[in-house]
C-alpha cells in the first residue's frame, strides 16, 4: 500500500526495540475478549485507476451544471468560483495543517483567518466575526444560545420565514435544555409578522431571516426596533450572503447578532456541505462568542504576528462552562470565502450582487407577464415564490427531463402553499436559458388551461 | 544530528489584504449584464462592504505568500497527539472535486442524486462494519458535533423510556469536547479519576454510577493513549444501572481490525473522519464525524435517512421519534468522499495494517525516548503516546519550550499540556504513515534538544529561531483582543 512506508525490514527492528514478536503482539493490552477475531468485511481495495472510473462513474449519476440549468437555491446558490480560487485552497500548506495551536508555524492560516474576520465583519456592518462555524443552520442556533446565555432568558422568537431546515437544527438543539421556540407567523407580503412578539415576555432573542425563505427582503428596522423594545437580542440571519453587496447590512439596522451561511461566497454545493457559519456581534459581546477567534499581536521583536485569542471561553480550557463545544470548525471553507471577497472587491461584489438581483427582477417579470402569480409583493433579491397552477408536478418532470430544475416546491414546509415554487436566479444564469425556462412553463401552463 | 532540518527559506513579507490594492481593481471575471438595470428600493440599498479592490495577481500572491508561512503535513512530520495527523492521499482530493460531486445541489429530487446517495450510504455501512455497530448517520460536521448528537441520542432512547436523568460520567483524561457536549444536552458530566495505569477502573465507574445517571462518555483507546481494559465491565455496570455508554472515538485509528467497539458494550460513539479516515484537516476543518449507534438507538438517528430499495437510494424524512437535525442538510459530503474513497483503497487489510503500524510507531518512540523524557505510564501503548516534562524541571525548561525548539529542527511539535491528567503533558501520535528514518530524525532531534536544555537552556526559552515570526504575545492579544482590521 503505497501510504504506509514501512518495509519487512523496518517492522522487523521497530518490533525488536519495543519488544513484540509479531504486530499482534503489540496489541497485548487489549484484553482477549475485547479482540475481533475475524477480519473486517469490507470490499477489496482499489487501485487509484480504478478508484478514478469508480468514482467518475458515480459523478456521472449526479445532476450538475453545465448540463443542467439550476434555478433552486433555497440555502444553497450556485456561483461562479474562480479558478484562481480553487487553485490557491487547493495550497497543501493550507490544507494539510491543524488548527493552529502553535503561531509560529502557522502565520499563513492565522493572518488568513484574521482577514476572513475583519472582511466577514465589514460585509455584516459589525465590529467582530469568528473564525467560522459549520453551517449556517448551527450559527443561528449557536447565536440563539449565545443570546440565552448573556440574556438569562428561556425563549426565542424566530420567524416562520427563516429556512424551515434551520428551524429544525435549533429545535434539536434546544430539545433537551426546553428552551422555548416561539414562531412567527407571516404576512400577506411575505415578511415576518411581529404582532405575537408583543404578547411574549422573557424573550433572549427575536430571530429573522433577511432575504427570507420566500427571497423577500425583512423591514430589519422593524424588527430590531421590536426586539429592542422587548429587551432581546435582535438577531438578523441569512442563508445567501452575496445579498449584503447590495443591501443594507445588518449592523446598521442594530444586530446584536448577525449570523448565517456563507457557502455562496466562493465555496462549491458540494452536496450541502461543507458550507460556512458565520457569527458577527460588536465588541461589547466578544468575550462571550462561540468558537475561534484569531487576534493580532506581536512577537518578540515586536513584529506584526496573529494568535487564537480569548480561548478561555472554549471546551479545552472551560469544558462544561464553554461557549460552545465547537473545536474543529471551517476554516477552509472561510479561506475561500476571504479569498473570494477579495477577489471581487467592493466594486466587484456590488456588481455581482446587483447582476442577481437584477436577473432574478427580469425572470420575475417575464413569469408576471406570462400570467403566473407572484404572491409575495415584498422586495426581493435573488430568490422569489412563484404560484403555479394545479396539477404542475407534471410540468416540472418534464422539465426535469429537458434538464431544466425549475425551482423548489416549499408546500412540503408550508402546506398552505399548495403549488408555490421557490426560484433562483443567480449569475451563472442567463437571460436566454431564462427565456427558455418561460416557455417551457407557459406552453405546458397554455396545455394545462386547454 | 548531522544537519538541522530547520532552514529558513526565502519568505516574504505580506501585508494584510486591505493594506494592498487600489480602488477599481478586480480579480474577478464579472458575467456580462444581459437583462435591463432594475433598481432596488434605495431605502433597502446599502453601501457596498468596504472591500479591498486587488487584481487576481494581487490574490495569488497574497494567498501563497501566506502559505508558505505555514507547516501543513505535507512539508513534514505532524505528530500532534489525538489529532492524527496522517498523510492525506491526493487522489482523493481529486475525487472529491469532480464535478458531479462539487456542483450538487442538495435539494435535488433523490432520481437526480443517485452517485452521492450511493456513497453515503455505503460510507454508512463500512463505518458500522470496521466500529461493530448497527447503524450510522453522517450528519455530525466534526467531533464534538458527533458527541452532541451522540448525547441527544440518549437523551431521547432515555425520554422514550419515560425516564429523565440529569448527570453523565466523563473522565479525567476526556477531551474537552466531551464535558461540553454532555453540558450543551443538558448533563451534568460527573469526573471520574483514572487510575495509576492511567484508565478506568469498573471500582470507580460503579461508585458513582446511579439511576439518575444517563450513561458513560469513555474514550476508547483513552487520551493517554492506554486501551481501557475495563470496558466490558464498565459497560455492564452502566447497563445494570439504565445507562448507556457512548465512546469517543476520535482515537479509532488504534484499533482498526483489531477491536469493534459495537462487541464490547458500546451503545454509541463519534468517529472523526478527519482523523481515522485520512481527510485533510484544512488547518481548523472541516471535518466530519458520524456516529454510529445500536439497534435500539437507530429510530432516534437524525432524519433524513439514506435507504436503499430495489438498487435505487432515497431520503427518508418519516422517522417520528427522530432527535431532528444537526444542521441544515446532511453533512460535510466533501469530507465524506475522501473517507469513501480511502476506506474504498485501503481494504480491509491495510486499514488493520495502518492501526499496526500506528501502533508500532508509536510505542517505538515510547521506547526510544523513555530514558530521555519522562514516561508516566510506562506501559505499552495503543497509537500515541504521552511524556512529561519532569526531568526538565531542574534545567528550568519547559514543554512549551522543548515544542518550540522542535520548530527549529523542521518538525510540527507534539500536542501539549493536554491531557490534563498529565502536568507539562507531551502527547506524541507518529501515525502510520511516517517511515521509519522520519521518526529517527525525530527521536534524534528530542534527544539534542533534551541536551540543549541542560547546556544552552536559552535556546530553548528563545526558541522558534527559524519561523516567519518569534514567540507571539498572547498575554496582550487576549487582554487587548483585535479581532479585526
Ligand atoms: C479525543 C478527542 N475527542 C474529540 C475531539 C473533537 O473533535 P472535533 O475537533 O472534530 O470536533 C478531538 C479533537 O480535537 C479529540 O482529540
Amino acid at each position: 500500500m503505497h501510504y504506509l512506508p514501512h518495509t519487512a525490514e523496518d517492522i522487523g527492528s521497530m518490533l525488536r526495540v519495543v519488544g513484540a514478536d509479531t504486530l499482534d503482539d503489540l496489541f497485548s493490552t487489549i484484553p482477549d475478549d475485547c479482540r475481533l477475531k475475524a477480519d473486517l468485511d469490507l470490499p477489496d481495495p482499489l487501485t487509484e485507476w480504478e478508484l478514478n472510473n469508480h468514482m467518475e462513474g458515480l459523478s456521472c449519476q449526479m445532476a450538475v451544471a453545465p448540463e443542467y440549468k439550476l434555478f433552486m437555491g433555497a440555502g444553497s446558490y450556485e456561483h461562479f468560483i474562480p479558478a484562481s480560487i480553487s487553485y490557491l485552497l487547493g495550497r497543501s500548506e493550507f490544507v494539510t495543517s491543524y488548527t493552529p495551536y502553535q503561531p509560529e508555524m502557522s502565520q499563513g492560516t492565522l493572518q488568513a483567518v484574521y482577514e476572513y474576520q475583519t472582511l466577514a465583519a465589514r460585509l455584516l456592518g459589525m465590529e467582530v466575526a469568528t473564525a467560522s462555524h459549520y453551517d449556517g443552520a448551527t450559527a443561528l442556533t449557536e447565536s440563539l444560545l449565545m443570546a440565552i446565555r448573556i440574556t438569562g432568558r428561556k425563549r426565542v422568537a424566530v420567524s416562520s420565514l427563516i429556512h424551515p431546515l434551520y428551524r429544525k437544527t435549533i429545535r434539536t438543539y434546544f430539545e433537551p435544555s426546553g428552551y422555548d421556540v416561539v414562531e412567527l407567523p407571516y404576512l400577506e407580503n411575505g415578511t415576518t409578522d411581529l404582532g405575537r412578539v408583543d404578547e411574549l415576555d422573557d424573550l433572549a432573542a427575536v430571530a429573522v431571516q433577511s432575504p427570507n425563505f420566500f427571497g423577500c427582503i425583512e423591514d430589519l428596522q422593524k424588527v430590531g426596533e421590536k426586539a429592542h423594545e422587548k429587551g432581546a437580542f435582535f438577531v438578523p440571519s441569512f442563508t445567501e450572503a452575496l445579498a449584503y453587496g447590495l443591501l443594507k447590512n445588518p449592523g446598521s439596522y442594530g444586530a446584536d447578532i448577525a449570523c448565517g451561511e456563507g457557502q455562496s461566497l466562493g465555496i462549491p454545493l458540494s452536496y450541502g456541505g461543507p458550507a460556512l457559519g458565520m457569527i458577527a456581534t460588536n465588541k461589547k459581546y466578544m468575550r462571550k462568542l462561540p468558537g475561534r477567534l484569531v487576534g493580532q499581536t506581536k512577537d518578540l521583536d515586536g513584529r506584526r504576528g496573529f494568535v487564537l485569542t480569548l480561548a478561555t471561553r472554549e471546551q479545552h480550557i472551560r469544558r462544561e462552562k464553554a461557549t460552545s463545544n465547537i473545536c474543529t470548525n471551517n476554516s477552509l471553507c472561510a479561506l475561500a470565502a476571504a479569498m473570494y471577497m477579495a477577489s471581487l472587491g467592493r466594486t466587484g461584489i456590488r456588481e455581482l450582487a446587483r447582476q442577481n438581483h437584477d436577473k432574478a427582477e427580469y425572470l420575475k417579470s417575464q413569469l408576471k407577464a406570462s400570467g403566473f402569480n407572484i404572491p409575495f409583493d415584498r422586495p426581493t433579491f435573488n430568490e422569489f415564490v412563484v404560484e403555479f397552477p394545479p396539477g404542475f408536478e407534471k410540468t416540472y418532470e418534464r422539465l426535469l427531463k429537458k434538464k431544466i430544475v425549475p425551482g423548489l416546491s416549499i408546500s412540503p414546509f408550508y402546506p398552505e402553499l399548495a403549488n408555490h415554487y421557490l426560484l433562483c436566479v443567480t449569475e451563472t444564469r442567463s437571460k436566454e436559458e431564462m427565456d427558455e425556462l418561460v416557455r417551457g412553463l407557459t406552453i405546458d401552463n397554455s396545455k394545462l388551461r386547454d | 544530528m548531522t544537519e538541522l532540518m530547520g532552514t529558513t527559506g526565502l519568505i516574504l513579507n505580506e501585508p494584510l489584504l486591505w493594506e494592498k490594492g487600489k480602488k477599481g481593481r478586480c480579480g474577478f471575471s464579472l458575467p456580462k449584464q444581459d437583462v435591463e438595470p432594475s433598481p432596488l428600493d434605495p431605502e433597502l440599498t446599502g453601501e457596498g462592504p468596504d472591500f479591498p479592490d486587488l487584481s487576481e495577481v494581487d490574490v495569488v500572491r497574497h494567498y501563497t505568500r501566506l502559505s508558505q508561512w505555514n507547516f501543513g503535513l505535507d512539508t513534514g512530520m505532524y505528530p500532534l497527539g489525538s489529532c492524527t495527523m496522517k498523510y492525506n492521499p491526493k487522489t482523493n482530493e481529486r475525487q472529491a472535486s469532480l464535478p458531479g460531486f462539487s456542483g450538487a445541489h442538495p435539494l435535488l429530487p433523490d432520481t437526480l442524486s443517485q452517485g452521492a446517495l450511493r456513497i453515503m450510504f455505503e460510507l454508512e455501512q463500512y463505518l458500522t462494519e470496521i466500529t461493530g455497530m448497527d447503524a450510522a448517520t453522517l450528519q455530525p460536521a466534526a467531533g464534538a458535533q458527533g458527541e452532541l448528537t451522540g448525547m441527544l441520542l440518549v437523551y431521547a432512547w432515555h425520554q422514550s423510556r419515560g425516564s429523565r436523568r440529569s448527570k453523565i460520567i466523563v473522565p479525567d483524561t476526556a477531551h474537552g469536547t466531551n464535558p461540553s457536549s454532555a453540558a450543551l444536552c443538558g448533563y451534568r458530566p460527573v469526573a471520574v479519576k483514572s487510575n495509576d495505569k492511567g484508565i478506568l477502573s469498573a471500582e470507580v465507574v460503579s461508585e458513582v454510577m446511579d439511576e439518575d445517571t444517563a450513561g458513560i462518555m469513555i474514550t476508547n483507546p483513552n487520551t493517554l493513549g492506554l486501551f481501557e481494559e475495563n470496558i466490558l465491565e464498565i459497560a455492564d455496570i452502566v447497563h445494570s444501572m439504565g445507562g448507556l455508554v457512548y465512546c469517543d472515538g476520535a482515537n479509532m485509528n488504534a484499533v482498526m481490525g483489531v477491536a469493534q467497539m459495537g462487541k464490547i458494550g458500546v451503545d454509541v460513539m463519534q468517529l472523526n473522519l478527519h482523523k481515522t479516515f485520512s481527510t485533510p484537516h484544512g488547518g481548523g476543518g472541516p471535518g466530519s464525524g458520524p456516529v454510529c449507534v445500536k439497534k435500539d438507538l437507530e429510530p432516534f438517528l437524525p432524519v433524513p435517512r439514506i435507504v436503499q430499495k430495489e438498487g435505487r437510494y432515497a431520503l427518508d424524512e418519516n422517522r417520528p421519534d427522530s432527535i431532528g437535525k444537526l444542521q441544515a442538510f446532511y453533512g460535510n459530503f466533501g469530507v465524506m468522499l475522501k473517507a469513501y474513497c480511502y476506506i474504498r483503497t485501503m481494504g480491509p487489510e491495510n486499514l488493520k495494517k495502518a492501526s499496526q503500524f500506528a501502533v508500532l510507531n508509536a510505542n517505538y518512540i515510547k521506547e526510544m525516548l523513555k530514558d530521555t523524557l519522562h514516561l508516566p505510564f510506562d506501559r505499552p501503548c495503543m497509537h500515541e503516546c504521552v511524556f512529561s516534562d519532569k526531568n526538565q524541571t531542574p534545567d528550568h525548561i519547559t514543554t512549551l519550550d522543548m515544542a518550540k525548539r522542535l520548530m527549529d529542527y523542521g518538525f510540527h511539535p507534539p500536542t501539549i499540556y493536554f491531557p490534563l491528567v498529565v502536568q507539562g503533558a507531551i502527547m506524541v501520535e507518529p501515525t502510520e504513515t511516517e517511515s521509519k528514518e522520519d521518526i529517527d530524525r525525530y527521536i534524534e532531534a528530542f534527544k539534542a534538544i533534551v541536551d540543549e536544555a541542560k547546556h544552552d537552556p536559552d535556546l530553548l526559552r528563545q526558541a522558534p529561531h527559524k519561523c516567519k515570526v518569534r514567540r507571539l504575545d498572547e498575554t496582550t492579544a487576549a487582554r487587548k483582543p483585535c479581532l479585526a482590521g
